[in-house]
């Protein structure tokens, strides 16, 4: 490891680390650029496929959109995880204590997209937040939020079906985690928090991840992201996408609005219940789910989809089973569930 | 020195596991290194994002993963 050979915190000069970020937003907007015109180019000219043939156009489609999406993660992670270094769970508790719920609800949901938080810390960041007073209406909504309005999903949906489906999503999302916190908040479940919960007595002081980073530890921080998320989704990306392509050349056009229009009523449920195994490959299914609107797939059933597949997964709900009792791990299924069910349907029946 | 890695067994936490056991034989240490998974045990040092690193009992890092470097200087200064 090379890392382990330097001594001593990196010293860099502001020339360096300034120079460098402004050199790379350069060579990542060049290569947006140069994207499309080199996707045909290759195809057509080096490949020599002639154009609007079926498999060049299939060609073209995967190498334009893998190099598309595989560049806007880079620079959107980037860029949301050196904002988020700012922002900690320790913050955003502090922000949270003493708020009623309604107003906690909104700004738990928007904390939950702006705060740096992995789920795999669900079941500390539970417990540090319950047992600090914390409503738990008011945690859920940070934990519902948290997970679905993720910046791999934006992406994905942007770099697939532009922004107004992006920003749909976002909208939608923020509403399910207000109003599933506030209706969890409002029946007043605490009774079936697992009891060591409140047991728990929080010695030491808690150390806060956002201070006494430098620019230069929040770029390497940031760097660090990018690679860790880009590695390991590009295997499903790409076989998503590889599919999705081929669906776009060889499935006839409207074949999926006889089974999954806007006018099926089992396609969203089905869609949702799909959704909850299939937890941390949205990026290889998304593609393909594109693919599927593309022949007629309604988009509330694929918002519905998408969310259901970030924030009701397997592994959060084995992780949070830790410290909800069955009947409150149901209730929160349940209550999250019908919000997505509800924003499909809707979404279906107005667009 | 007695050292703990907080967290239940995320990809991170490895990471942080990894490091922290090559900053000390790096720096030649006499220390114990200690996993810890459990979730009321890690919530009971005040962390409420994993992994962290706790050096006798006090918590150091908490929620992301320094480099080695980092790590050493960290393990001198809690030495002292």
């Amino acid at each position: 490891m090379s890392t382990a050979l330097r001594a001593g915190p990196a010293v860099r000069s502001p020339w360096h680390v300034w120079g460098g970020l402004a050199a790379a937003a350069a060579a990542w907007l060049f290569a947006y650029q140069v994207n499309g015109p080199l996707s045909r180019w290759v195809v057509n000219d080096v490949a020599g496929f002639t154009p609007e043939s079926r498999l060049g156009d299939a060609l073209e489609f995967f190498i334009f959109d893998t190099t598309k999406i595989l560049l806007l993660l880079a620079g959107i992670i980037f860029a949301v995880t050196v904002l988020r270094s700012f922002m900690s769970v320790e913050r955003t508790r502090a922000l949270l204590g003493g708020r009623r719920e309604g107003v906690g609800n909104v700004a738990a949901a928007g904390l939950g997209v702006v705060t740096p938080f992995c789920s795999c810390s669900a079941v500390p960041a539970f417990i540090g937040f319950v047992a600090a007073g914390v409503p738990l209406g008011i945690t859920m909504s940070f934990l519902i939020a948290s997970p679905m309005v993720n910046e791999v999903a934006i992406v994905l949906l942007y770099g697939l079906f532009g922004w107004q489906v992006a920003a749909l999503y976002v909208t939608a999302g923020l509403v399910v985690a207000v109003v599933a916190g506030w209706v969890i908040g409002r029946l007043h479940l605490e009774r079936w928090i697992e009891s060591f919960v409140f047991e728990t007595t929080l010695r030491g002081q808690p150390v806060d991840a956002s201070r006494g980073l430098s620019w230069s530890d929040r770029f390497a921080i940031a760097r660090e992201e990018v690679r860790t998320i880009i590695s390991k989704i590009w295997p499903y990306l790409l076989a998503g996408i590889g599919i999705g392509a081929a669906i776009h050349g060889w499935v006839p056009e409207g074949f999926f609005v006889r089974y999954a229009g806007p006018d099926n009523p089992l396609a969203v449920p089905v869609a949702v219940g799909l959704g909850i195994p299939l937890y941390s490959n949205a990026a290889g299914i998304l593609p393909l789910v594109e693919a599927l609107h593309a022949k007629g797939l309604a988009i509330g059933t694929v918002l519905a989809f998408m969310m259901s597949v970030v924030a009701l997964s397997v592994p959060e709900l084995v992780l949070l089973r830790r410290v909800l009792k069955p009947h409150l791990l149901a209730v929160f299924v349940g209550v999250v569930g019908v919000g997505i069910l509800a924003v499909g349907f809707l979404f279906n029946l107005v667009l | 020195m007695k050292i703990k890695v907080l967290g239940a067994g995320c990809a991170n936490c490895q990471a942080l596991e990894k490091r922290t056991a090559e900053a000390v034989s790096l720096l030649g240490l006499q220390a114990e290194i200690e996993k810890v998974t459990d979730y009321g045990d890690i919530a009971s040092y005040g962390v409420m994002s994993t992994p962290a690193l706790v050096v006798d009992e006090k918590v150091v890092v908490a929620g992301r993963v320094p480099k080695v470097a980092e790590l050493q200087s960290l393990l001198v200064g809690a030495g002292t």
